[in-house]
C-alpha cells in the first residue's frame, strides 16, 4: 500500500514540477476563469436578478468548465514528451499512475479555484466570510467527484481524435450530480440557511467521490494499456 | 531468464487484419544477444513490446525473470521530460524503477559518466542535440541496472561515431550475464555483437539460430534468402 | 433461420403487436379523467422509457462481461444495445413533449423520466461516438466497456439528484407505471405495452448484431 502511494507521489510530484517549469497550462487555466467571470458578468441582467440567485451557479459553472480544460493536460503531458510508453514499461503499477495523475490534476484544480473563488467574491460581491470553512468544504467535495472521472475518461481519449472535445461530451453527464449537489449547497450557504438543510447534497457528493474514485481505480488499468 | 511460448497476436479485424506475431517461441539465457533481423512491419516492435508487457497477445505467453523491473528498454520514444534536467528524469526514472533512495543520486552521475554526458546533467532536455539526448535516453534505460536489455532499432539517427561507440556500450553491458534482444532491419548493425540470429517475416521466425562463426556478409545474404526482400524494404509499419 | 432474419421476425411481430396496443390504447382503454387523449400517449411513453433503460442495464451489464471474459460477443451485444437503447430514447424524447404540451402547456418538463431519459440519451450517444472514435477492434471494445460501467453506475446517482431535486421544486406530478390506482384495463393495456417493447428491443438487437457478425465476416473475407 505504501509503495502504491509513494510510486502515487512520484508521479504527481514530476507533473507538478513540469506544470511549474513551464506554467502555461495554469496561467491558461487561471486566464480562462477570470474570463468567464468576466462574461458571467456582462451576461447577466442585474436588475432583473438578484446577484445571490445567480452566484452558485455562476460559481460552479465556472469551475467546472476550468476543471474539463485542465484534465486534458495529464496524459496529453505523456504523449507529448513521449514518455507515456516509458511508464507503461516501468514497474510503475497502473492504479499508482491514475492516484499519482488524480492527485496531480487535484492540486491544479485546486489551483484554479484557490484564484477563482476570490475573483467570483470581488467581482459579484458575494459574502463568504462566514461560510468559508464549508464553502472550501463543498468545493473539495464536488472538485474530487469532476476530477476523479475526468483523469480516468482523459486516459480514455488519448489515442482518439479530437481527444479534447470527445473527452468534453463524454464528461459532461457524469459531472451533473456534483454540479447539482454543489450549486445547492453553495446556495444555502450563501443564503444563510442552516446546514442541515443540505445534508442530503453532502451525502450525495460524499458517496458520488467515494464511488467513482474507487470505480476508476478499478477500471484505470483497462484504459491505457494498448 | 526470457521465454516466449506460441506468441501470436493480431491487430485490426476483417479488411484490415495484420497479423503481427505469428506462433513465435524461443527462450534465451544470460550472457545470450538475440538480433533480429526482419523488414518494417515483420512484427519485431509488437515482439518486443509483448516481451515488455506492454502489450498482452492475443495467445501465448512470455516471461521475463524479474518482471518489469529488470528491463530496460531503447525505442523509438524517448521517454525523457523535455523540460525537466537529465539528471531530474534519471532520478524520476530510478525511482520508478525501485532504485533505493540512497544510492538514486550516484547511480544517476555514474550512468550519466559512462554515457559521457556528465557535464549535462544540469541541462533541460528539450535544449539538448539529437545525438546527446539519445545519450541520455540510453541513459535512462540503464538507470536501475536491467538484466534484460530490449532495444528496438536502437541505432536509428545514430551516426557512425555514435553508432560504433553505442556498440562499444553494448559488448561492455552483453558480459555481465545480461539478455539482451535487438530488433533491427538493417542486419550490418547488429551482427557483431550477436550470439544467436533470428529473421522475423510476416509475424514468424523463419529463421533462429546461434551466430556461430557466420560474418555480416554470411547472414546478410541468408537473410535476403529467406525473407525474399532486400533489407530496408518493408510492408506497412509495425 | 438466421440470426439475421429471427431478429426481422420478432421485430416485425412487436411492430404488429405494436399497431395492436396502439389500437387497445385508442379504442379499447378508458379515457383518464383529468388528462383526457392526450394522456394515451402515456401507454407508449412509458415503456418506450422502460426499454431505453433496459438498453442501458444491458449494456453495463454486456461491459462487465467482457471485461472479465474478453468475449467480443458481450462487446458485439452492448454496441448493438447501445443504438437500440438510443432509438428508444429519442423515442421517449420526442413523446413526452408532444405529451407535455396538452396537458402542461410546455413542450419540456425536467420531470424524473424525462430527465432521466435525456442523461439515457446523452450517454448512449457518447458511447457510440467514443466507439466512432476508435479504430482498432480491441481497443474499442475494451474502452467502450470501461464507459459503459460508468454509465451504468452513473444512473443511481441522476436518478437520486433528480430526485433530491425535485422535492425542492415540486414539479407536475408523472403517473408511475405501477401506481395502483390504475384501473384494470389501464394497467393490462400498459403491461402489454411493456412486454411488446420488450420483444421489439430483442428484436431489434438481435438484428443490430447480426449486422455486426454479417460485417465483420465480409472484412474478414476481403482480407
Amino acid at each position: 500500500m505504501t509503495d502504491l502511494l509513494r510510486q502515487a507521489w512520484t508521479v504527481a510530484r514530476k507533473d507538478l514540477l513540469l506544470e511549474f517549469r513551464t506554467r502555461t497550462a495554469l496561467v491558461s487555466a487561471l486566464v480562462f476563469t477570470a474570463l468567464v467571470l468576466t462574461v458571467f458578468n456582462f451576461g447577466r441582467d442585474p436588475t432583473a436578478v438578484a446577484t445571490i440567485d445567480l452566484a452558485p451557479t455562476i460559481l460552479w459553472v465556472t469551475f467546472t468548465f476550468a476543471a474539463m480544460l485542465a484534465l486534458n493536460r495529464a496524459f496529453q503531458l505523456e504523449l507529448e514528451n513521449q514518455a507515456l510508453e516509458g511508464l507503461l514499461v516501468s514497474p510503475l503499477s497502473r492504479t499508482s499512475l491514475y492516484w499519482g495523475k488524480l492527485l496531480a490534476n487535484l492540486v491544479f484544480v485546486a489551483l484554479v479555484e484557490a484564484v477563482g473563488l476570490p475573483l467570483f467574491v470581488l467581482f459579484f460581491d458575494v459574502p463568504v466570510g462566514r461560510v468559508l470553512l464549508p464553502l472550501v468544504g463543498v468545493i473539495a467535495l464536488a472538485t474530487i467527484g469532476f476530477v476523479a472521472v475526468g483523469t480516468l475518461f482523459s486516459a480514455l481519449v488519448i489515442r482518439t481524435r479530437f481527444a479534447e472535445l470527445l473527452l468534453v461530451v463524454l464528461l459532461l453527464p457524469f459531472l451533473v450530480p456534483p454540479l447539482i449537489g454543489a450549486v445547492q449547497v453553495t446556495a444555502r450557504l450563501l443564503g444563510g440557511r442552516p446546514l442541515s438543510e443540505a445534508a442530503g447534497w453532502f451525502r450525495l457528493l460524499a458517496a458520488y467521490d467515494i464511488g467513482f474514485v474507487a470505480l476508476a481505480t478499478l477500471l484505470f488499468p483497462f484504459t491505457v494499456d494498448e | 531468464m526470457l521465454s516466449a511460448e506460441g506468441l501470436r497476436h493480431a491487430f485490426g479485424t476483417g479488411g484490415e487484419r495484420v497479423v503481427a506475431l505469428d506462433n513465435v517461441s524461443f527462450s534465451l539465457e544470460a550472457g545470450q544477444t538475440l538480433a533480429i533481423f526482419g523488414p518494417n512491419g515483420a512484427g519485431k516492435t509488437t515482439l518486443l513490446k509483448v516481451l515488455a508487457g506492454l502489450i498482452r497477445p492475443d495467445a501465448g505467453r512470455a516471461t521475463v525473470a524479474g518482471g518489469r523491473g529488470a528491463i530496460g528498454w531503447i525505442g523509438h520514444q524517448s521517454h525523457l521530460y523535455g523540460h525537466l534536467t537529465v539528471r531530474e528524469n534519471l532520478l524520476f526514472w530510478a525511482a520508478l524503477y525501485a532504485v533505493p533512495a540512497a544510492i538514486r543520486a550516484s547511480r544517476a552521475d555514474a550512468t550519466l559518466r559512462q554515457l559521457g554526458i556528465a557535464d549535462r546533467a544540469e541541462q533541460a532536455v528539450w535544449s539538448l542535440s539529437r545525438g546527446l539526448a539519445q545519450r541520455a535516453a540510453i541513459a535512462k534505460a540503464l538507470i536501475h541496472d536491467p538484466r534484460v536489455l530490449l532495444l528496438d532499432e536502437p541505432f536509428t539517427g545514430l551516426d557512425l561515431a555514435a553508432a560504433a561507440e553505442f556498440r562499444a556500450l553494448l559488448a561492455r553491458l552483453q558480459g555481465a550475464g545480461r539478455v539482451v534482444v535487438l530488433a533491427t532491419h538493417n542486419v550490418g548493425e547488429g551482427v557483431a555483437l550477436a550470439t544467436d540470429v533470428a529473421f522475423q517475416r510476416r509475424g514468424r521466425f523463419v529463421h533462429f539460430a546461434p551466430r556461430g562463426a557466420r560474418g555480416p556478409a554470411q547472414i546478410a545474404d541468408e537473410y535476403r534468402r529467406a525473407v525474399g526482400e532486400r533489407e530496408g524494404e518493408g510492408e506497412a509499419d509495425d | 433461420m438466421s440470426l439475421a432474419q429471427k431478429g426481422r421476425w420478432i421485430a416485425l411481430l412487436g411492430l404488429v403487436l405494436l399497431a395492436g396496443v396502439y389500437v387497445r390504447a385508442l379504442a379499447f382503454t378508458p379515457l383518464e379523467r383529468f388528462q383526457g387523449p392526450a394522456q394515451k400517449i402515456f401507454y407508449l411513453h412509458v415503456p418506450a422509457a422502460w426499454s431505453a433503460m433496459l438498453a442501458m442495464g444491458l449494456v453495463g451489464l454486456c461491459s462487465i462481461l467482457y471485461l472479465i471474459v474478453k468475449d467480443a460477443r458481450f462487446d458485439r451485444f452492448a454496441a448493438a444495445s447501445a443504438e437500440v437503447g438510443t432509438a428508444f430514447s429519442l423515442v421517449m424524447l420526442t413523446t413526452g413533449p408532444i405529451w407535455a404540451k396538452p396537458i402542461w402547456g410546455t413542450w419540456w418538463t425536467w420531470d424524473a423520466r424525462l430527465t432521466l431519459t435525456l442523461f439515457l440519451f446523452f450517454l448512449f450517444i457518447g458511447y457510440l461516438l467514443l466507439r466512432g472514435a476508435v479504430a482498432e477492434p480491441g481497443l474499442r471494445a475494451r474502452y467502450s466497456a470501461v464507459l459503459g460501467i460508468c454509465g451504468l453506475v452513473l444512473l443511481p446517482f441522476i436518478h437520486l439528484s433528480v430526485y433530491l431535486f425535485r422535492t425542492l421544486h415540486p414539479q407536475p406530478i408523472v403517473l408511475k407505471p405501477s401506481s395502483p390506482s390504475l384501473p384494470g384495463s389501464m394497467l393490462v393495456t400498459l403491461l402489454v405495452s411493456f412486454a411488446v417493447f420488450t420483444l421489439l428491443y430483442v428484436g431489434f438487437v438481435t438484428q443490430r448484431y447480426a449486422l455486426a457478425l454479417l460485417r465483420e465476416a465480409q472484412g474478414r473475407e476481403h482480407a
